[in-house]
């Protein structure tokens, strides 16, 4: 396998949780929701996920538990923001303390466990095929269904009144309210969404990534999800590009500070969060010009007068 | 059905009766939390929550760990109170321990003087104040949200006081443990009470209060900021220029949270490390909110969270109960302080449906 083979199929593994937690986040902030927890909702569902999979031995199942963890924080959120119309920010930073504390809690016994990461699709003949076979035809099923979660998400909010509608509640929801559609079932359900899908790439994250559990494994991972929206505009499929962006500045520090240049490490391992930031100051100021693309009634909470 | 109905008027018993609810119902809900992870949770509760202040080591530790949380809690009820998200105040904090420590790393083992400290200070709360520009200045010249931005700082900031506290500022003489040298008496906050490791920091932390409070209260700045924040199109029209809130906010926030980082460096720590914040910066967005944004209400606040990290360790220590649960208990505290300020400002209303048409 050649290097760059290598550092290809890193960067694919590094790009899957970013995607994932980035898409159901799109999702609730296409409702209008900003759900600032996912960094909590992740490492919960990473936590929750390792358990899963350790007493069953199955990653489907270890899946699933990371998916209803990241749903009943998310629904936690919900509650909150959405039933007693509570500042989303803070509420999103709460949970993420509260995630990350939780992950701890539950987590504390797995540290040091190891257990079978997820298998790799295998196809006889196109898996060996060079250079290409092992990118294409040799993921894990997290990485595929990463790609058809974007892919969904994208068909769902352009090609579906459902999806129409969401993104009608987060543009005004005044509006919306007046034509009759329930505003806050319809964020609820996209709040609920992008839980599953933060717990999914957290799950991810111990199921397949590592596999193991570490304290603070998400390691910003959630907040760079956050980010790429931001960065893809609130468009579905430009969260692909930006994922493997990301993933590819993770890795490539990796590898330059195997490859011993003489920086240090730190200054190497810093680069992602740079990044993220001046990706985010050059986004803004480029959006400046075009005008917003952001979400009309972005966090702004909904109480229906009457 | 349920709904939301705002209040026509804001009850002031309320407002103080709130918090006060919050914190009862994170006690009986950490109580139900010990006893899910098999603890008697009437034991856990008086080991986490009343021990603390019924022996003198636990009073004087809450003092001293509720010096650093007062002072970035007041800088970020400038900045909440603006309507301005500077969620990266532990960045802020690490940065100004770091640039403090540059001079007490260079005047080690010299015969500086008493100016040492005070400079030390002046350069911790200029650094964590340039460090707020730059989510600051990235929100005023280019839009880039400051949530966003300030909270990824915080990673770099911990990277960099990695950086030096295992590279260039590592003690020579300190068998390769990654701190810098133990600071010299003159780059040290003197104590307040001798014996103890209650320090003048103390002080400032009072000063802090006193000075938001007539800030906020007194002055024509003051009414701005709340204004900026509450009515945004008010303070336009008002000549209130919200681009120059924003960076004054981030300043004085920046400046704090790192008065506070080279002040418990210089005091409690004694000596620049990795990792030696507990989240102070985090965890003061929660007494922020706890104390309703109030510099009083604040300094109450940060006097229960030090009682949570103070409890947390006892409880750790006495009854093998795990350091997370500090956080855990944090987190919820601050889902109910919020919830219960929802309460304030709304009432919940039981209506039926079929009168929800407007035909009745």
């Amino acid at each position: 396998m050649g290097l760059v083979e290598a550092i290809l199929l890193s960067v694919l593994a590094a790009s899957t949780p970013l995607l994932l937690a980035a898409s159901g986040e799109l999702v609730a902030e296409r409702a209008g929701v900003l759900n600032l927890g996912v960094e909590g909702m992740m490492i919960v569902g990473a936590a929750c996920g390792f358990a899963g999979a350790y007493f069953t031995g199955s990653t489907l199942f270890g899946a699933l538990c990371g998916v209803m963890a990241g749903t009943a924080l998310a629904a936690l959120f919900a509650a909150l923001t959405l039933g007693l119309a509570v500042n989303q920010v803070a509420t999103g930073l709460a949970l993420t303390i509260f995630g990350i504390g939780l992950s701890g809690l539950i987590g504390a016994g797995f540290v040091g466990q190891r257990i079978v990461p997820a298998p790799h699709l295998f196809v006889p003949y196109l898996t060996d095929l060079a250079f290409v076979g092992r990118i294409v035809f040799g993921q894990d099923a997290f990485v595929y269904g990463s790609l058809v979660l974007v892919l969904a998400v994208r068909w769902f909010l352009y090609s579906t009144r459902p999806g129409l509608v969401l993104r009608a509640v987060g543009d005004s929801h005044a509006s919306a309210h007046a034509l009759g559609y329930p505003v806050l079932r319809i964020r609820c359900l996209a709040v609920l969404f992008g839980g599953a899908c933060a717990g999914l790439a957290g799950a991810y994250l111990s199921l397949a990534y590592t596999p193991f559990f570490i304290a603070g494994m998400t390691a910003g991972r959630g907040w760079i999800a956050l980010a790429l929206v931001v960065f893809a505009s609130w468009r579905p499929l430009r969260l692909i590009a930006g994922a493997y962006l990301f993933g590819a500045v993770s890795i490539l520090q990796l590898h330059a500070q195997g490859a011993g240049l003489g920086v240090p490490p730190q200054l190497m391992a810093a680069l992602p969060y740079l990044a993220t930031v001046l990706v985010l100051i050059l986004i803004s100021r480029v959006r400046r010009s075009e005008g917003t693309a952001a979400p009309a009634a972005l966090g702004i909470p909904f109480v229906p007068d009457r | 059905m349920l709904v939301l109905e705002r209040r026509s008027e804001r009850d002031l018993r309320a407002v103080v009766v709130a918090p006060l609810v919050a914190v009862a119902l994170t006690l009986v809900t950490m109580g139900v939390l010990f006893a899910l992870i098999g603890h008697d949770p009437f034991a856990a509760l008086r080991v986490y929550f009343l021990d603390p202040l019924t022996d003198p080591y636990g009073l004087q530790e809450i003092a001293v760990k509720a010096t650093p949380l007062v002072l970035i809690g007041v800088g970020l009820s400038f900045c909440y109170l603006a309507n301005v998200w500077n969620i990266g105040a532990e960045g802020q904090f690490l940065v100004g321990a770091v640039c403090g420590s540059w001079l007490a790393v260079v005047t080690n083992g010299t015969d500086a003087g008493p100016w040492v400290l005070p400079a030390m200070l002046a350069l911790g709360a200029l650094g964590g104040a340039l460090y707020a520009m730059i989510p600051a200045l990235a929100r005023v010249k280019f839009g880039a949200s400051e949530i966003l931005t300030s909270l990824m700082m915080v990673y770099v900031a911990d990277l960099l006081l990695d950086y030096l506290a295992r590279g260039p500022w590592r003690d020579p003489k300190g068998f390769n443990f990654p701190t810098t040298a133990e600071f010299d008496p003159a780059a040290t906050m003197p104590l307040l009470i001798e014996g103890t490791r209650v320090h003048i920091g103390v002080l400032f932390a009072l000063a802090a209060v006193a000075a938001a409070w007539v800030l906020l209260a007194r002055t024509l700045k003051g009414f701005e900021i709340r204004l900026v924040g509450a009515a945004p199109r008010a303070a336009r029209f008002a000549g209130f220029d919200s681009r120059r809130m924003v960076v004054f906010t981030f300043a004085v926030s920046g400046a704090l949270a790192g008065l506070a980082g080279i002040i418990e460096v210089a005091g409690p720590v004694g000596h620049l490390q990795p990792a030696f914040s507990p989240g102070y910066g985090f965890t003061a967005i929660i007494v922020a909110f706890l104390g309703r944004l109030n510099p009083i209400g604040i300094l109450i606040a940060a006097l229960f969270l030090a009682l949570t990290f103070i409890g947390g360790e006892q409880a750790q220590i006495a009854m093998k109960l795990p350091l997370d649960l500090t956080r855990v208990c944090q987190g919820i505290l601050l889902f109910y302080v919020l919830a219960c300020d929802s309460f304030v400002t709304y009432r919940i209303r039981l209506i039926h449906p079929r009168s929800a048409d407007g035909s009745r």
